[in-house]
Order: structure tokens, then C-alpha cells, then sequence
């Protein structure tokens, strides 16, 4: 199968900071916002280097909704950024009315989102925030799962015209996507093709995809691995050509069942090419304290649970 | 204030007030309590404050002041005072909350209709909006201020206060509030309701000029509280206008209570209102 090589461990949240200073320094459209989290959101260097146009906003995460809003009518190009919860569950409503109803171009960097936050528990770890932000009419959702895609993908957020949700995580995970590259809104990427089944993954999980299907080889099993850094709008071609095409699959995420990917996948599949399916995800749980090794280990979202996932569905086929 | 300004408010209005009145009746739903209530300071903003022009209107308000409805409910008044300054065809508000209308129930940007700059209905929005476009309008030395309406109910929501820490903390001086201080909500006065107490203290301790208009209804006040306002404005403070109003106003059977803030009237109730009020040279839409 193609190698991956990981060049070494980076958090996507410095991703997500790299690829603000690139868009900021770009165009002067380009601001940052934040409440009270300037270094969680690695907001620093666009902050130094753009003073006028870095807005602190406190501890306010509706209000910051709001604001972006306003900058946003006013031609202004504004990211907000918190941890994933407080971007989605807590704004809710705000987000709902004036970004996405109100057709504003806010781009969400939600940071930490998932059980990978870690020692913080549960109420820092968004497991629903795909479900929330994807329900939202136009809103683009994108959740890239290395530090050089989610780079790329905030220089194309900033970019694109229209409201974005940009999902991103807290610690270091292998960086393995190209360098520099350029990220295409709403494009599946083919990361491995395969022949018995395919493992559509995204965020932390994609690397998790990729380790599996490096074990599965061994054992005689083509695992096909597509990288679905852009959940809305889906690549609905390709999901739908490579299930035809492999006959199986399985969705992995660091996410709940209700509203994420996997669920998103099944309902296409199920219209267009009804094929045996298994989840990798969150189910309908809380996380608890842990580190995110011992909790990603914990609730199954690792490459071993991919193995096990790509089993279950190779039986069904 | 001069005779001539009082009359061209006083015609005005009165026209609003049957615009009002008329739409509300003619749907069976909306609400006329709140936009009653802000009438005539609106009519003021619209006529003689607002630097912003119906025909060059844009959504950014480049170069113009912005208008931001918070309390988003009130849409019989705005999109009537919107009708008649020029930026809507009188009788498009005989399309007032039907299907297939611009002028939905609560402000929405989808069908372009001028004078909207954002969409509002979910209360306690609008003010952070507005300071967004203050914001803006400082970053671009844009000498143009942002003028934002929200209800004294409204301002029961936790976000009006994030947003008033926040437009005070980054001296917003360009925003320009309103408060229709009507003392009435859905469910009873607001001091039975949700208890604002005194709304001029709680302000001013967030750090705001804040100008009362003791008479809300009273032309010569209006003027005086948006002057002052004016003059407040630059000082490094953002501003709150108070205006003390009466839920309803304007229409006997409606005037100061709480019941009518949602509730149509029938048409015998609408006859009966339209009677108190004198028809005027801009004449009803028609429907």
C-alpha cells in the first residue's frame, strides 16, 4: 500500500494558527477573534504581527458570535475561535440566526473538539458539534486531520466565500499530508486505494485509517482509505463509487453516532448504493477524564478499533 | 423645534400607526403592542437622524449609517417607516407574513430588501452585531455611526450584557442604542416579569453615556435625546438612548398594557383604531 510517514508530531490547532497567519498576511480582510483563548487558538503570531485586526472579546462566546457577524456585513473576513463546544453547543442559536441564517462569512475554528481534549472531561469534549454545525443550511464543514491539512484548509476557509465551521483538535498527532498543498472544499482525498473495503475517516481518525489498513494488508485484506476532510457538503461521488466499488464499509470519527459522519455516509449509501457498513465512533456517550491515548484506546478510536470495525463488515459482505 | 418637522413627524407616524394597524389585522398574526410603543422616536431616526439613503442603500453600509433591529418582532413598524422613506413600495406591505413574502414575520436578508442589514427574531442579538459593525467602521475610519434597537424585555437576555462589556471595553463610541423602555413583555410588565430594575444605572455602570428621553412619544424629546446622543457620541463611551415609551401607544384599546405585544386585532378592532388615527397624504398601501 502507499507509505505515510509521519514527520514528526504537531497539534492541528498550530495548523490551524500557521494557516491564519498565512490568510491574514494575504488579505487584510482577514481578522481574529477570540474568547479569552488566544493561546489554546495559537492566535499569537497573527495577533503580534496584525494587531488591529486581533479582537480580544473576553469570555463571551455568544457575543463573539454576534460581533463576527457585524465585521463580517461590514466586509471583514473574521475567524472566531474557542474550543469546539463553546463554537457550536454553547452558540448555538447565535451561530443558527446570524451566520448562517443571516448569510454572514464567519469562519467557526472550533479547536479541541472531541475526546482528545483530554484531562478536561466531558464538558470540554464535543462529541455532538458535527451534528449541530451540519444540520445548519450552508454551512460548510470541514475537518481536516493533520496539522499541514487543516493549515491548508484555513487558507482555503478564508478563501471561500460563506460561512465555515473548521474543526480542529488539541494535541500532537502525525503530520503526514504534503506540505503546502492545496485544499480543496468538498473533495474527498484518496489516500490508499484498496479493493475488499473501504474506511472513510476523518480528523485524528484518518491517521488511525491508515495504521489499520497497514495491518490488514499483513492479514491479505485491500483496504481502500478516503479522507473526508470536507463532511459538508460530501463528496457524495466518490463515497458512492468507492462503496460500489469495494463493497463495504466502515466510517471512522472522533464523534458521536447521532449527526456524524458515519450516520451522514449510511444515508447516502442507503439511496444511492446500499452496502454492509460498520461504525467506528463515540456511540451515544460522554468522555470522562484521561489522556487522549488512554481515551481514544478507551472507546474504541484507534487503529485497533478500525481493525476490528473492517472484520465485523468483511463478515457481513 | 420648529412647526414644520413637528408636523412631517406627526404625519408620519400616524401613517405608520395605521400601516401597523392594517397589516397585523389583515394576517391575523404579529405585533403591534412593541411597534406602537417605538413609533415615533423610529420615525425620527428613519426621517431626520439615519445618514443612510434608500436608493444608495447597501448591506455593508459603506460610507452610511447602519440600523440594526434587535428586537426583531416589531417588523409592522420597520417595514412600514421602510416603505415610507423610500426603500420599499408602500403596497409590497400588503404582503406583510404571507407566503412567498420579503417581509417576513421577523427581518430576514434573503429577499433583499433594502434598509435590512441583518436578520433578527432570536432576541438579545442585535447588539452584538451592531458592535461588529461599529468595530468595523472604526478599523476602516469610517466616520459613520451604528444606531441598534433592542426592547427593555429583550434586554433580560444574558448576550445585551456580554455585548455592552464588550462595546464599552473596545470604547465603541460610534454605537448608538435604543431602548424602547415600554415596561411591558409578553407575560406582564417587565417589572413583574423578569425585574429589569433601573435600566440607566445598570448602563452607566457598564460603562455607557447613557441620555434618557422622558417622553418617548414626545417629538421635541426625541429630538433633544438623539442630539444628545450625537454629542456623546466620540467621547470614548458607547451610547444608550432610553426612550420611555407606552406599549401601544397611539391606539386607546392597546395603549399600555401588556396583551397586546403579540395579539391581533379584529377587523371591528381594526376599524375601531383606525378611527383614532388620521389618514395622512401618504395614504394606506393597498392590498
Amino acid at each position: 500500500m502507499k507509505q505515510y510517514i509521519d514527520t514528526g508530531k504537531k497539534d492541528t490547532r498550530s495548523g490551524f494558527g500557521a494557516g491564519l497567519y498565512e490568510a491574514g498576511k494575504a488579505d487584510s480582510r482577514v481578522m481574529a477573534l477570540t474568547a479569552d483563548l488566544i493561546g489554546s487558538l495559537k492566535m499569537d503570531a497573527f495577533a503580534k504581527d496584525f494587531p488591529e485586526r486581533y479582537v480580544e472579546c473576553g469570555i463571551g462566546e455568544a457575543n463573539m458570535v454576534g460581533v463576527a457577524a457585524g465585521l463580517a456585513i461590514a466586509g471583514k473576513i473574521p475567524f472566531i475561535g474557542s474550543f469546539a463546544e463553546f463554537m457550536s453547543g454553547r452558540v448555538y442559536d447565535q451561530v443558527r440566526q446570524e451566520v448562517s441564517y443571516g448569510n454572514t462569512n464567519v469562519k467557526i475554528a472550533a479547536s479541541h473538539a472531541g475526546l482528545t481534549v483530554g484531562e478536561d472531561g466531558a464538558t470540554h469534549q464535543t462529541m455532538e458539534d458535527i451534528a449541530l454545525m451540519r444540520a445548519l443550511p450552508g454551512m460548510v464543514v470541514i475537518c481536516p486531520c493533520d496539522y499541514n491539512q487543516t493549515k491548508a484548509a484555513t487558507i482555503a476557509a478564508a478563501q471561500y466565500d460563506g460561512p465555515v465551521y473548521l474543526r480542529f483538535g488539541r494535541p500532537g498527532v502525525p503530520n503526514f499530508t504534503p506540505e503546502d498543498q492545496n485544499f480543496e472544499i468538498g473533495k474527498a482525498i484518496l489516500l490508499n486505494e484498496g479493493k475488499d473495503v473501504t474506511v472513510f475517516a476523518t480528523g485524528h481518525l484518518v491517521w488511525e485509517a491508515l495504521q489499520a489498513a497497514q495491518a490488514l494488508e499483513a492479514e491479505g485484506i485491500s483496504v481502500e482509505v478516503i479522507d473526508i476532510a470536507t463532511i459538508k457538503p460530501l463528496d457524495e461521488a466518490a463515497v458512492v463509487a468507492s462503496a460500489r466499488k469495494t463493497g463495504a464499509v466502515v466510517c471512522a470519527e472522533e464523534h458521536n453516532m447521532a449527526g456524524g459522519l458515519g450516520e451522514l455516509v449510511a444515508g447516502v449509501l442507503a439511496a444511492q448504493a446500499p452496502t454492509p457498513m460498520e461504525y467506528v465512533n463515540g456511540a451515544d456517550l460522554f468522555g470522562q477524564s484521561g489522556t487522549p491515548a488512554q481515551l481514544m484506546k478507551a472507546y474504541g478510536l484507534d487503529c485497533e478499533g478500525v481493525v476490528k470495525a473492517v472484520k465485523r463488515v468483511l463478515a457481513r459482505k | 423645534m420648529d412647526s414644520k418637522k413637528q408636523t412631517q413627524f406627526a404625519t408620519m407616524a400616524a401613517q405608520a400607526r395605521r400601516d401597523i394597524v392594517r397589516m397585523v389585522g389583515a394576517v391575523q398574526s404579529g405585533h403591534p403592542g412593541g411597534s406602537l410603543s417605538s413609533t415615533d422616536f423610529l420615525t425620527v431616526l428613519f426621517s431626520d437622524v439615519l445618514r443612510q439613503s434608500a436608493s444608495t442603500f447597501t448591506r455593508d453600509a459603506k460610507g452610511a449609517d447602519a440600523f440594526i433591529l434587535s428586537a426583531g418582532h416589531i417588523t409592522p413598524i420597520y417595514y412600514s417607516l421602510l416603505s415610507l422613506n423610500g426603500y420599499i413600495e408602500r403596497d409590497e406591505l400588503a404582503t406583510f407574513r404571507k407566503f412567498g413574502t420579503r417581509l417576513q414575520g421577523h427581518p430576514c436578508i434573503h429577499g433583499g430588501v433594502k434598509g435590512i442589514t441583518q436578520v433578527s427574531g432570536s432576541l438579545g442579538q442585535g447588539l452584538s452585531c451592531a458592535a461588529g459593525l461599529a468595530l468595523a467602521k472604526k478599523l476602516d475610519k469610517e466616520d459613520r455611526k451604528v444606531y441598534v434597537l433592542v426592547g427593555d424585555g429583550e434586554s433580560e437576555e444574558g448576550q445585551i450584557w456580554e455585548a455592552g462589556i464588550f462595546a464599552a471595553h473596545h470604547q465603541l463610541d460610534n454605537l448608538i442604542a435604543m431602548t424602547d423602555w415600554n415596561g411591558q413583555q409578553i407575560d406582564g410588565p417587565v417589572e413583574q416579569v423578569g425585574g429589569m430594575g433601573d435600566l440607566k444605572a445598570k448602563w452607566e455602570a457598564f460603562g455607557w453615556n447613557v441620555v434618557v428621553c422622558e417622553d418617548g412619544h414626545d417629538y421635541a424629546q426625541i429630538c433633544t435625546a438623539f442630539d444628545a446622543a450625537a454629542a456623546a457620541s466620540g467621547k470614548g463611551k458607547p451610547v444608550m438612548i432610553l426612550f420611555k415609551t407606552d406599549m401601544g401607544h397611539g391606539i386607546d384599546f392597546m395603549a399600555g398594557t401588556h396583551k397586546w405585544h403579540g395579539k391581533a386585532p379584529s377587523a371591528e378592532q381594526v376599524e375601531q383604531a383606525l378611527a383614532q388615527l388620521p389618514e395622512t397624504e401618504y395614504g394606506d398601501f393597498k392590498f
